[in-house]
């Protein structure tokens, strides 16, 4: 069976929504999500504001707002991370030194490496790969050096707020209603209950990362979706304090994944050190995986045991861990365009992600600074369009194309794949020719299989639970809450034992069959870090209340 | 009427609260925000004025700079203004030094009652509310699990070990709130928006009268004392009188 | 060495941790006396000598009738400047707590608090406490005389000494803010069944392993023969099996009774976070891999269903014995 035979009690269309009748709040342009994206679109908005004020009294009292649903910018954002720091430091000019970026510094030194379960074989780096010039930073910090730097630029940060749904009024996107806060587990009002807000804007940017919530209902309401559908990996990461310092980035790829083409387990680890006595290591895996055992925050464990990887960590300390979805299906995947009337749509909710390459954030600083000058030109009588224009002879664009096919070839399975991707490389992407479909996650049929065989018993000093874990987030979720996880309840066995393990966050719980052959789902959603899975195989995950979820700092 | 919330920015949980070994005392890097326990008072003040529908609610802090940031949340929640003694010849204070320096800048604002949370978050237990008072030479209520205040007086219904009392003193009067008092509000989008026209002052050592010294000290960290042996007991059968016997040697039983 | 001690009393009886402390004091070197103030307690006074202490200093006085802070303060500062105290110790409690803090000031002397014991070196002392959630422990001291010390509730236990005090009266007299505080309704105890989890000295807590909301049978059995209050876990408080006012763990509230009593409860860290600092803590879980026996003073593995009743039972023989 699939995971698609057993969709989710949700509509998109329940969070689109007329505005009310109670006075709303007005700003100039609102940024849905205090993310690299968002905060680049908010930070060049105040450039330009300061260039042209007068041109700015069209925007307000308020002309910027950015909605960031976590306690503060950084709290929710998570990824490796090698950053190509062009964009940031072009973006940054005049506003601050490109010293001043909170990074790591360059990458000293690469590695590519084919594990087997107790070999490393050195590859070559692949040319998608290469990160000369490119710099280690943690996605969290540098969402908060951002979000100060947009506040500098007169940009007003509303953190625990979140964009619950759209206001669209004659066809057009009018603002946001922002979520309630105070309510109970059923749904009632308690003490402290504060309502929502509607927010207003002429423009709306949705930055909301990873399978944005009112991206995804932006894109069905407006009919933006691509000609293929979205796919996304799954990310699972940690950070450890270390004894020795580790020299180089490395990236590996086979085991513990499987290579078979049935398992269709895609991805790899990267393991980068940041400074010298920290190191991050994480796993990444296609989430069109097929056997329901399988468990990435496991496979992660089990990467840390390999001969090649355990001596990086050894006598060291973990001091971090989260996850979170990251869009795989790259260039043939994005929405046929990334605007609609009042809209822009920028950063990994468009799904500007360069799988092969491992890179995203660059490009999401790029859209935001394109889609924050499309947004001023429409001040002055400019459409909106102008953003999908200038994204289409971007870099952007130009990069997303060329590797369009790789992502796509693994389904075939590692081997080929793997060759089908030089290929592509080698020819700039001309090669394979035309544009290879991709198919949603909750479409491949699933298989109860023995992937988790392997996976090591936490030992509480190398390997780990999940809800220590969790804990370590700093996930404090208020569990007095609505749930704000939607799947189907009654499944089969398989499917519900393919959402308990693929959530990191052991979110997901099921009790025995009952007659008709099918289990209950029992949700725990105050364990939930928000990293999407769920919504790519078979449910819908939806914001909680404001300020719930991880806090994360070093990821 | 007047009423000054004093409260504490403390490291917020998430990023980790950790003593630093080189000074002896809490390391405070990291965010801050103000203590869970002292939004109660705030709350309790903003009650107060809303239903009089006049008056002023300041913030008063000792704290290091960042601190400003994370009182800002009292004034999204509605507060008028706040007041942040940030001065280096603070560090190490005690509970001497904290008083004498808030009772300094309450001095300026002579507020007709002085609210404060029960208690800190970090520094666990201390009475600020009853040494403030003190200095202030003035009555001081602890415990207050409900508070009412009418023509110059303030009536609080405290909890003891003992049960529920009730003690009313004349204004201007100390009153520090229990956690069961009140749910404090979430600031409202308006109010977060408007939090930053809002005046925010810094106070040095020399508008509060000075730096008193403080008059305790941080000698030495160590390790918890063991929990001593853990003991295992297997045979579910003898195993109630097991657990007796265990209670009896540890006296609990 | 001169040491007084502040002995609060409640029903004509002075308070088991006050009576503690003057044990624990009468053990340090140089002169240790207590003092008691009230209204009416002559008798209390003499009796607190077999505790320990050369001399209980008794300030009766109508004045002082109502357990108010303020007026304690001018009683104890007197007695400080009169008598030549340099250290004064208090057992914590709502109103040590208040006169200790309001002293520190009045004396403008140091005051270390949450102490669990204190050690001489010399002349000096040092004052012992743990910190952030007891995951650490401090050594404090006093960069002068008076020092003021407030200790933790159960750090000691009252011992005899079979010797007697003489009691000696003082002389009252009140600063005018001292007295304008006043006690309009005394204490009364509210209705409740038990003491609420967090005064609570002893905790039943139950979990997943009970089974059922039926399961909590004899959680409350246990709890009602201990004389604690009983406590449930996130998951159950999610199942729906007990209300949410009796959560403990991280999104719960936190507790550190004397005494744990974790009943098919597997342990996770959430749930730790919110009883770690539990003076005793008793475990019994089916599953012998469960993580709370990583840290259960006591792990008793086997079936709660057979263990916990019979083991009410018995606890309820020696209370009734």
């Amino acid at each position: 069976m699939r995971p698609s035979d057993y969709p989710p009690p949700w509509s998109d269309a329940e969070a689109v929504t007329a505005p009310g009748d109670v006075e709303p709040i007005e700003v100039g342009v609102l940024v849905v999500g205090g993310g690299p994206a968002g905060l680049a679109a908010a930070i060049r908005l105040g450039q330009l504001i300061a260039s042209d004020p007068e041109t700015a009294e069209a925007l307000g009292d308020v002309p910027v707002a950015v909605l960031e649903k976590g306690k503060a910018p950084g709290s929710h954002l998570l990824s490796g991370a090698v950053v190509d720091p062009d964009p940031l430091w072009r973006l940054l000019e005049g506003v601050r030194a490109p010293g001043d970026l909170p990074t790591y510094g360059q990458v000293p030194g690469e590695q590519v490496l084919l594990l087997t379960s107790d070999r490393a074989v050195r590859l070559p780096v692949p040319p998608t790969m290469r990160n000369h010039g490119n710099v280690v930073v943690s996605v969290s910090q540098l969402g908060r050096f951002l979000a100060e730097v947009a506040e500098e630029g007169g940009a007003v940060i509303l953190p625990e707020t979140v964009g619950q749904s759209l206001l669209v009024a004659d066809d057009a996107v009018v603002g946001v209603r922002t979520g309630d806060k105070g309510r109970g587990r059923e749904g009632e009002e308690l003490p402290r209950f504060e309502a929502g807000s509607d927010l207003r804007a002429k423009v709306t940017i949705l930055a909301e990362g990873t399978q944005g919530h009112l991206s995804l209902a932006a894109f069905d309401r407006f009919g933006l979706a691509g000609s293929s559908p979205q796919t996304w990996a799954l990310g699972v990461k940690e950070v450890w304090r270390v004894p020795r310092p580790l020299r180089e980035v490395i990236h590996t790829m086979g085991w513990p994944l499987r290579p078979a083409a049935r398992y269709r387990e895609f991805g790899g680890s990267f393991v980068y050190p940041m400074g010298d006595d920290l190191v991050t290591i994480g796993m990444v895996v296609g989430l069109d995986y097929r056997d329901a055992s399988v468990s990435i925050h496991d496979l992660l464990q089990q990467l840390k045991t390999h001969p090649r990887i355990r001596p990086i960590l050894q006598g060291g300390e973990r001091i971090a861990w989260g996850a979170k979805t990251i869009p795989e299906g790259g260039f043939v995947a994005l929405p046929r365009q990334l605007h609609a009337p009042g809209l822009l749509v920028v950063g990994d909710s468009a799904g500007l992600v360069n799988v092969p390459a491992l890179k995203g954030i660059h490009y999401a600083v790029e859209s935001g600074r394109l889609a924050a000058e499309a947004a001023w030109r429409s001040l002055t009588g400019g459409d909106l369009s102008s953003y999908d224009t200038a994204l289409r002879s971007s870099f952007v664009w130009r990069d997303l194309r060329a590797v369009r096919n790789m992502r796509q070839a693994f389904g075939a399975g590692f081997w080929r794949g793997s060759a089908l991707a030089g290929l592509a490389t080698v020819t700039g992407g001309r090669f394979p020719p035309g544009n290879n479909p991709t198919e949603s996650d909750a479409s491949h049929e699933i298989f109860s299989g023995d992937g988790a065989s392997s996976y090591p018993a936490p030992d509480g000093a190398l390997t780990f639970d999940k809800l220590s874990s969790v804990f370590l987030s700093g996930n404090r979720t208020r569990d007095d809450q609505p749930s704000h996880i939607r799947v189907a309840t009654r499944v089969p066995a398989e499917l519900g034992d393919l959402w308990v393990n693929m959530c990191p966050a052991q979110v997901y719980e099921t009790g025995p069959a009952g007659e008709d052959g099918l289990v209950e789902v029992a949700v725990t959603p105050s364990n939930c870090v928000q990293c999407g899975a769920i919504t790519a195989k078979g449910g819908r995950l939806t914001p909680p209340e404001g300020g719930s979820g991880p806090e994360y700092t070093l990821t | 009427m007047k009423i000054a919330v004093c409260v504490k920015a403390v490291p917020d949980s998430a990023t980790g609260r950790r003593i630093d070994p080189a000074s002896g005392r809490l390391d405070r890097a990291g965010d801050l925000a103000v203590s869970d326990f002292d939004l109660h008072p705030v709350e309790e003040a903003l009650r107060l004025r809303d239903a009089a529908g006049e008056g002023e609610v300041v913030v008063l802090s000792l704290g290091p700079a960042g601190a400003a940031d994370a009182i800002r949340k009292t004034l999204a929640m509605g507060a008028d203004r706040s007041v942040l003694i940030s001065d280096d010849a603070f560090a190490g204070a005690d509970l001497v030094t904290t008083a004498h320096a808030l009772a300094g800048a309450l001095g300026r604002e002579e507020a007709d009652l002085v609210l404060f949370g029960q208690q800190s978050a970090d520094g666990d237990g201390a009475c600020l509310w009853a040494a403030v008072a003190e200095v202030l030479q003035r009555p001081a209520i602890s415990q207050v699990a409900e508070l009412s205040v009418d023509a110059g007086s303030v009536t609080g219904r405290r909890q003891t070990e003992y049960g529920y009392e009730r003690i009313r003193a004349p204004l201007p009067a100390v009153v520090a709130v229990s956690d069961a008092i009140n749910e404090p509000r979430y600031p409202s989008l308006k109010g977060i928006m408007g939090a930053k026209s809002k005046p925010q002052e810094t106070l040095g050592s020399a508008d509060v009268g000075g730096v008193q010294a403080a008059q305790t000290t941080v000698i030495a960290l160590s390790a918890p004392p063991e929990r001593g042996d853990r003991r295992r007991l297997e045979d579910g059968s003898s195993a109630p009188e097991g657990i007796v016997e265990f209670l009896v040697e540890r006296r609990l039983l | 060495m001169k040491t007084l001690v502040f002995l609060e009393h409640h029903d004509g009886a002075v308070t088991k941790p006050s009576l503690a402390l003057l044990s624990r004091a009468a053990r340090l070197g140089g002169e240790t006396c207590g003092v008691i103030a009230g209204s009416g307690l002559k008798e209390a006074a003499a009796s607190a000598g077999a505790f320990g202490g050369s001399v209980i200093f008794a300030a009766d006085d109508e004045r002082l009738a109502a357990p108010l802070p303020q007026p304690r303060v001018d009683v104890l500062a007197g007695l400080v400047r009169d008598e030549g105290f340099d250290t004064v110790l208090f057992a914590q409690s709502v109103l040590a707590s208040d006169i200790a803090a309001g002293l520190a000031l009045r004396l403008g002397a140091g005051l270390n608090w949450d102490l669990a014991d204190i050690e001489e070196d010399g002349e000096t002392l040092i004052g012992k406490r743990p910190a952030l959630a007891d995951s650490v422990w401090v050594d404090v001291g006093w960069t002068a005389t008076p020092r003021l010390g407030l200790f933790r509730t159960g750090s000691f236990d009252p011992a005899e000494t079979g010797g007697s005090a003489e009691v000696r009266d003082v002389t009252v007299t009140l600063e005018p803010h001292s007295q304008l505080a006043e006690l309009v309704e005394p204490a009364t105890v509210d209705e409740q069944a038990g003491p609420s989890i967090e005064e609570a000295d002893v905790v039943v807590a139950g979990g997943r392993g009970l089974g059922g909301p039926e399961g909590f049978a004899l959680v409350e059995s246990l709890a009602e023969a201990l004389g604690g209050a009983v406590a449930a876990t996130r998951a159950v408080v999610d199942a729906g099996w007990y209300p949410y006012s009796a959560q403990v763990g991280q999104t719960g509230k936190t507790v550190s009774p004397k005494l744990y009593v974790a009943v098919g409860i597997s342990g996770a860290i959430q749930h730790k976070v919110g009883m770690q600092s539990s003076g005793t803590i008793v475990a019994i879980n089916k599953d012998p891999n469960a993580p709370i026996f990583d840290y259960a003073d006591l792990g008793v593995v086997g079936d709660l269903n057979e263990i916990v009743p019979r083991l009410a039972e018995l606890v309820r023989q020696r209370r009734d014995a």
